[in-house]
């Protein structure tokens, strides 16, 4: 059943993958001061929220196993902070490929970028960290804590285009300006492939979270083995 | 701006918006790749624990 609906979704995205990739090649017309490079904004933006709704689910999850104690949040806040890492390389990259034609530099420490390279070091930290320890109860505390810490850079990330005026422009989506700074079919453009990309990273997050389940499952029939040999022994 | 140079800047930015969407559509396919192969490799070591607990049960 749930095979079936981790297809479902990933293939209903894939269809609104391709259809939004119609609308963005073949009907949007080119922005009048950037000519066709704009486009990659219809992956940066969404790949970035995605990241950031990521990260805000694993803050929640991490709050929830802290006051629980119930590591299935734990391995769903795993799942979900890997997912929102990589769509989080997704915006960087992006970002990095449009900024080279636009700014004519690949990089700048600016502001957002830094602030963003610096919750994907993070993130990427909280990764292997979980790697590191064996115990899954201290490795679940670690991890929660070190994903509320992560959180706080992900506001900054928010509010730093708001905070200091950089390199990076300043916000363009209506629910953060009130409208005006872009043209609403693009606009439209961008929450549409949010969607897609929204739905194809639940559909990743729950391949993931299986695998964390298997993982704990192999944990748990290591340690049953264990006790029963020194049992024997 | 001359047609030839505007030519040029809009082959230059139809490239650049190209590898962009590569780019992006790469990094998500090795993720997925990464993420199939994890899950053979786990499937692979339960059956193997499964079938090694099994073997520790069963009366010789």
């Amino acid at each position: 059943m749930r095979e079936k609906f981790v297809v479902g979704l990933a293939a209903a995205a894939g269809l609104l993958l391709a259809f939004d990739l119609y609308r963005i090649l073949l009907v949007l017309p080119d922005e009048a001061m950037q000519g066709a490079i704009y486009r990659i904004m219809f992956f940066h933006i969404p790949a970035a929220l995605t990241g950031f709704t990521g990260y805000f689910v694993a803050l929640i999850l991490s709050v929830l196993y802290l006051s629980s104690g119930n590591l299935k949040y734990d391995s769903l806040a795993a799942s979900v902070t890997e997912v929102a890492l990589v769509f989080s390389c997704v915006n960087i990259v992006t970002g990095s490929i449009w900024a080279r034609v636009i700014w004519g530099i690949w990089w700048t420490w600016d502001y957002r970028l830094t602030s963003t390279l610096i919750s994907i070091l993070i993130y990427a930290g909280y990764l292997m960290l979980r790697r590191a320890i064996d115990e899954p109860t201290q490795r679940a505390r670690l991890s929660a804590a070190l994903s509320i810490f992560g959180c706080v850079d992900v506001v900054i990330i928010w509010k730093s285009i708001e905070w200091f005026r950089t390199q990076h422009p300043g916000p363009v989506l209506s629910i953060r300006t009130g409208g005006g700074n872009i043209d609403p079919a693009m606009e439209h453009m961008i929450y549409y492939n949010l969607l897609a990309i929204l739905m194809l990273a639940t559909a990743l997050v729950l391949v993931r979270t299986r695998q964390e389940d298997i993982s704990r499952e192999i944990d748990s029939l290591r340690r049953t083995a264990n006790a029963a040999e020194r049992n024997i022994a | 701006m001359d047609p030839h140079t505007l030519a040029l800047m809009y082959a230059r930015n139809f490239m650049f918006m190209f590898y962009g969407f590569s780019a992006a559509w790469l990094i998500v396919a090795v993720y997925v790749i990464s993420l199939a192969r994890r899950g053979a490799r786990l499937k692979k070591e339960l059956d193997d624990v499964r079938r090694l607990t099994d073997s520790a049960d069963s009366p010789l």
